[in-house]
């Protein structure tokens, strides 16, 4: 190898396009393509009365208008639920279009379609909906109560009753040394990419098929969904991921309601419509996450080691449940963290809410989990007057253990077994990094300059890499370029450069010749999609496994060629040679050429590839029993079950205790996603999940007031963190290869968001000698905690939202 | 997000300017940066029928600084008071109360004139233009007049001006001898509205005893207010003043709102830190002046 490739800080290839805003999103698609536009729900709960359109019909430019009314077959029954549990036993959808009850504030009503975007809102101004309103249910809290029903036929609003146990745990309290008991609440955040969702369809009428571009995450389910939904048949739906900007969980959902409407209309009308989220609808009409009310009782001995965890918790899953139980299924898997726990209970209510549908955000449920475990912690080394890092220390699963078997079973239907890992050694290094025990000594410091120092740390475990499967293409061309495509999509994490780098590793050429395509349908049509942090995993495995086909066949052919022996050969920057042989040597392109028996002269490469051409063989066919024509390679890689990346996260804050400010002085982070293909691509992905952590713990909040209207709905109230309110992040990595696949890799998109909430928790707690019961904090919020000691801070008063 | 149909206007002279205000009637609204005002019509939440942009009119752009204080143009963006060292030099509350406005990228296109039309409890050119005794001049078809800062302000985003009018100016009188100032706000996000800002005063004897100490918030109240504290602390050294006692009178004085970010009382703690924190420094700055 001259160049080596793997592990490797390799630049982003696609960065230089990104951010010189030479992207190309779903809204640069198609100019002069119908704009779609809708009216949605200003009631969080309400039955429609009455569509009244006439005033609008008469509106300049309008085109089209639909109401559920105008659905038919598939399209006018529920959205699907995609992920159905045998413990989801009320699961309830919406329609693309609302039929007769809206159950949030900004469910599509009506589409308008128009010819642009500012008639069609025109037009939707001037639509009137009656509706007559029916009682609100906001808040996990209010949605136990029960007093009022989401959907008349759930009465107790539960949606499903996740549980799962490995043992018994009452006896197990029972018998504990200590036990002691806490409620905690943390508060929804939102993915909020940069880029809202948009979709573009464009139906060939001659053809019978249909092209749909859409900032997704999942774009050949998006494909079946439309195939199914709209009565198509597969081959003539094609879906493409555009560059997408940021996605972090919402467009794994599928299909939007929009996802289905807009190519509606563009069969419907023979016209290119196009829609483009706004920032308004992402709020009200995309997805949530992290309500929950946590109840945690904890068992453990003298010296700090849990002897029986037993959890009770309530999982605000919004109006609908499209995504099953996904996230209380995370939440309960995989709160037990890097820690022995000998008998664990959790009980989780997925329940009701007249909100924005709860689906997964960067973290999916582990955040929560997170909090859980990591404040179960924090609680124990204070009642034993113990270290919190030394606390961790003595329940953490040995180096030895693995592989270490929960007795649970995970989101995707497999148990919870820990493939390898080194919880030890995340905290040794963590506790240098931070200087743990150099905490008093800083505490002093910042106490003469009138600040309260704290610090505080979280460790998590997190499953990465489900299945059940992703598949990658690798061809190589005459030209010597070497075309990689994989189904998933890319929405921004550096996909391009990270699965060049396995190829060019895998196969012996240089990156530049390697070409990466993700999430076009056109290419290959099998996928499950983006999330879960799983690309890396799944289709890095797949590409180097489809590489390795493309590898072996080269030296077959090759070996032919020279006349030498297949495990003579390597193949170094694109040129297949003898080991120890320089002259004894054919490029890879002219191998691809010759890969192909029918070789019309068109270019340079296959008129030089005739010289290599043997007579042939008259007593075989061309392209023998079995073989293909061409230099390409599709593999899949489908694991037995998740691997799991771990880590461990400090925060040191600073506390003005004259304005309550909260400064996040230092953040460190000790990272393993097994074998890292490139660190600096790690370090980016952890980087942005800190920012959204610390966002999660200090800043962002959907601030429903008791109607279910979303006060904050904009970025001006909508609090995500500046770049000047993330904390330099500084990053040690550990690398413990997973077994369970071919490069040995783990997941690492989601990791650094995970602990953020608990670990910043704990730093405020540990600043300021005061309980946190709920998340996020601000200023205002801590004020009222410090003058009211006795009172634990529940999320009953956020300010200036009525109650 | 796309405003409802408006017609548009660029007039090249004040006149045109007003007279096209005038034909329009009450929907037709001044356009300056347009930072504040075309996001409400993005939002829809305002659909004026025209938009008369000013940009084009000449001799609204300039700083002029005299002896008696510092007369702003309507087309003056935010950055240009930032950094102008002679406005500074008059009334130091100019560039330290900008620097606080916003993002860069806003403060370029924004204008400091726009913001006090905005009348946006918020805004700190508001306070600062109070906290100064200052005032504006508004042109009409009949002539131009000065406003007082005190009759211009009627309540949030509302002024005493109605009809065809366009703010020219806003004059912020130059700083009395013996006099410091400072200017601090605390926000949710570096670049965010404040939360709670103070903008002080503080004038001295040739003793160094405070003769005066007043003050002007950010996002308390309705309309910017000036609130005299000298009374805590009059006739006291500058060194050892008890800047305290004039926080925990401000904060009697004070009647903030509770909103997401900020509750009426933790409003009301902000006002007494930030009061304690800005005089004591204003106090230092008026014993070398
Ligand atoms: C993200 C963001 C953050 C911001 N943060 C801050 C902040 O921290 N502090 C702050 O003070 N401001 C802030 N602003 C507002 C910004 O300072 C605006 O520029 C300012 O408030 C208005 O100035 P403008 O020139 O853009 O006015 P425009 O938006 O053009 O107009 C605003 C209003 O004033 C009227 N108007 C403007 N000029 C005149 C005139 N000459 N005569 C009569 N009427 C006139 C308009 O008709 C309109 O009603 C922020 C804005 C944004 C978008």
């Amino acid at each position: 190898m001259t160049t080596k490739l793997m592990g490797e800080p390799v630049r982003r290839r696609e960065d230089l396009r990104l951010i010189t805003g030479r992207g190309r999103y779903t809204d640069d698609i198609g100019h002069g393509a119908l704009a779609a536009a809708f009216v949605r729900s200003p009631y969080a709960h309400a039955r429609i009365t009455g569509i009244d359109v006439d005033g609008a019909l008469d509106v300049e430019g309008v085109v089209a208008i639909y109401t559920y009314e105008d659905l038919a077959g598939p399209m006018a029954e529920p959205l699907p639920v995609l992920i159905p549990h045998p413990q989801l036993t009320a699961p309830r959808t919406g329609f693309p279009l609302a039929r007769d009850v809206v159950q949030h504030v900004g469910e599509a009503v009506v589409m308008v379609v128009a010819t642009d975007r500012y008639v069609a809102e025109d037009v939707c101004d001037r639509i009137v909906v009656s509706y007559e309103e029916l009682p609100v249910v906001v808040g996990v809290d209010a949605s136990r109560a029960a007093v009022h029903a989401v959907h008349a036929d759930v009465p107790d609003n539960v949606a499903a009753r996740h549980h799962q146990e490995t043992g018994d745990v009452e006896a197990a309290l029972a018998a504990s040394p200590r036990t002691l008991s806490f409620t905690q609440y943390i508060e929804r955040s939102a993915c909020m990419p940069m880029e809202g969702k948009g979709v573009h369809a464009v139906w060939d009428a001659d053809d019978s098929s249909l092209r749909v571009h859409t900032s997704t995450q999942a774009s050949t389910s998006v494909r079946a969904a439309i195939a199914a939904k709209l009565q198509l048949s597969l081959e003539k739906v094609e879906v493409v991921a555009p560059d997408v900007g940021g996605g972090f969980g919402v467009k794994i959902v599928h299909p939007w309601p929009e996802e289905l409407l807009v190519p509606m209309a563009a069969i419907a009308l023979g016209q290119p419509v196009h829609w483009a989220e706004d920032r308004r609808e992402h709020f009200i009409s995309s997805a949530h996450e992290r309500e929950q009310r946590q109840e945690i009782t904890v068992g453990y001995d003298d010296e700090g080691r849990v002897t029986a965890l037993d959890v009770r918790a309530w999982h605000d899953n919004g109006a609908y449940t499209p995504y099953g139980i996904i996230v209380p299924i995370v939440t309960a898997t995989q709160l037990v963290g890097p820690y022995a726990v000998p008998v664990y209970r959790v009980r989780i209510d997925s329940v009701y809410t007249n909100t924005v549908i709860v689906t997964p955000y960067r973290g999916a449920g582990r955040p929560q989990g997170c909090y859980a475990m990591e404040r179960t912690m924090d609680r124990i080394a204070q009642d034993l007057g113990l270290d919190r890092a030394e606390v961790r220390r003595r329940n953490l699963i040995g180096k030895d253990q693995f592989p270490y078997d929960h007795h649970l079973t995970f989101q995707d239907g497999r148990p919870v077994i820990y493939d390898s890992g080194d919880y030890e050694g995340l905290l040794d290094k963590l506790v240098a990094l931070v200087g743990w025990d150099r905490a008093e000594e800083r505490r002093a410091e910042a106490a003469s300059r009138g600040k309260q120092l704290g610090i505080g740390m979280a460790m998590y475990v997190e499953g990465t890499g489900p299945g059940p499967y992703e598949g990658g293409h690798v061809q190589v061309l005459g030209s010597g370029k070497v075309l990689v495509s994989t189904g998933l999509t890319s929405q921004g994490q550096g996909h391009e450069t990270a699965f060049a780098q396995i190829v060019a590793h895998e196969l012996g050429v240089p990156i530049e010749d390697v070409e990466v395509t993700t999430g076009d349908t056109r290419r290959f049509g099998y996928a499950v999609g983006t999330f879960a942090s799983r690309a890396a995993v799944m289709s890095g495995n797949a590409i180097a496994l489809a590489a390795r086909g493309v590898r072996a066949k080269a030296l077959r052919i090759a070996a032919e060629i020279l006349e030498a022996d297949v495990e003579d050969l390597e193949i170094d920057e694109g040129v297949v040679q003898v080991k120890g042989t320089p002259g004894t040597a054919i490029p890879l392109r002219t191998v691809a050429v010759l890969s192909n028996p029918l070789r019309y002269a068109f270019d340079e490469a296959a008129r030089q590839a005739t010289q290599f051409a043997g007579p042939g063989d008259d007593s075989k066919p061309p392209v023998a029993v079995g073989d293909a024509p061409g230099l390409e390679h599709v593999d899949y890689y489908s694991p037995i079950r998740s691997t799991f990346a771990s880590g461990a996260h400090a925060a040191v804050v600073e506390i003005d205790p004259t304005t309550w400010e909260i400064d996040v002085v230092d953040y460190a982070v000790v990272h393993d996603c097994g074998t890292i293909v490139n660190p600096m691509i790690v370090e980016g992905q952890v980087h942005g999940g800190v920012a959204q952590g610390v966002g999660g713990a200090l800043y962002e909040r959907m601030a429903y007031d008791s109607d279910g209207q979303l006060q904050n709905a904009s970025f001006m109230d909508f609090l995500m963190p500046y770049a000047s309110e993330v904390p330099d992040v500084v990053i040690d990595h550990q690398e413990t290869p997973s077994p369970l696949n071919p490069l040995g890799l783990k997941g690492a998109g989601e990791a650094g968001v995970i602990p953020g909430t608990a670990c910043i928790a704990s730093a405020i707690e540990d600043a300021i000698g005061l309980r946190i019961a709920a998340m996020p904090i601000s200023p205002t919020e801590l004020y009222d905690l410090v003058r009211s000691p006795d009172a634990e801070r529940v999320p009953a008063a956020i300010p200036g939202v009525p109650a | 997000m796309k405003p409802a149909p408006f017609g548009y206007a660029d007039p090249t002279s004040l006149d045109e300017a007003l007279s096209v205000l005038e034909s329009e009637g009450e929907s037709a609204k001044v356009m300056a940066g347009g930072q504040s005002l075309l996001p409400l019509l993005s939002m829809r939440l305002a659909s004026p029928t025209t938009l008369v942009d000013i940009n084009r009119v000449p001799g609204l752009d300039a700083v002029v600084v005299g002896d008696d204080g510092v007369r702003v143009g309507a087309l003056v963006r935010h950055v240009g008071l930032l950094h102008h060292a002679g406005a500074a030099a008059v009334q130091p509350l100019l560039a330290r109360a900008t620097a606080n406005v916003a993002h860069p990228a806003i403060r370029n296109r924004g204008t400091t004139v726009g913001s006090i039309a905005h009348a946006d409890p918020s805004g700190e050119m508001t306070s600062v233009l109070a906290l100064t005794g200052g005032s504006v001049t508004v042109a009409t078809p009949a002539g131009s007049s000065a406003v007082d800062w005190a009759d211009f302000f009627i309540g949030p985003l509302e002024t005493s001006v109605h009809g065809p009018a366009v703010v020219i100016d806003a004059f912020f009188p130059a700083l009395p001898a013996r006099t410091g100032t400072a200017f601090e706000e605390i926000s949710r996000r570096k670049g965010d509205y404040a939360v709670c800002g103070a903008g002080v005063t503080v004038t001295l004897d040739h003793d160094s005893r405070v003769t005066s100490a007043r003050a002007s918030y950010i996002s308390v109240g309705l309309v910017p207010e000036v609130h005299d504290l000298t009374e805590a602390v009059v006739g006291q050294s500058a060194d050892t003043a008890d800047w305290a006692a004039a926080g925990a009178l401000a904060r009697t004085l004070v009647d903030p709102d509770g909103d997401l970010h900020a509750s009426a009382d933790y409003r009301r703690l902000l006002v007494g830190v930030l009061t304690e924190r800005t005089l004591a420094r204003a106090a230092q700055e008026a014993q070398n002046r």
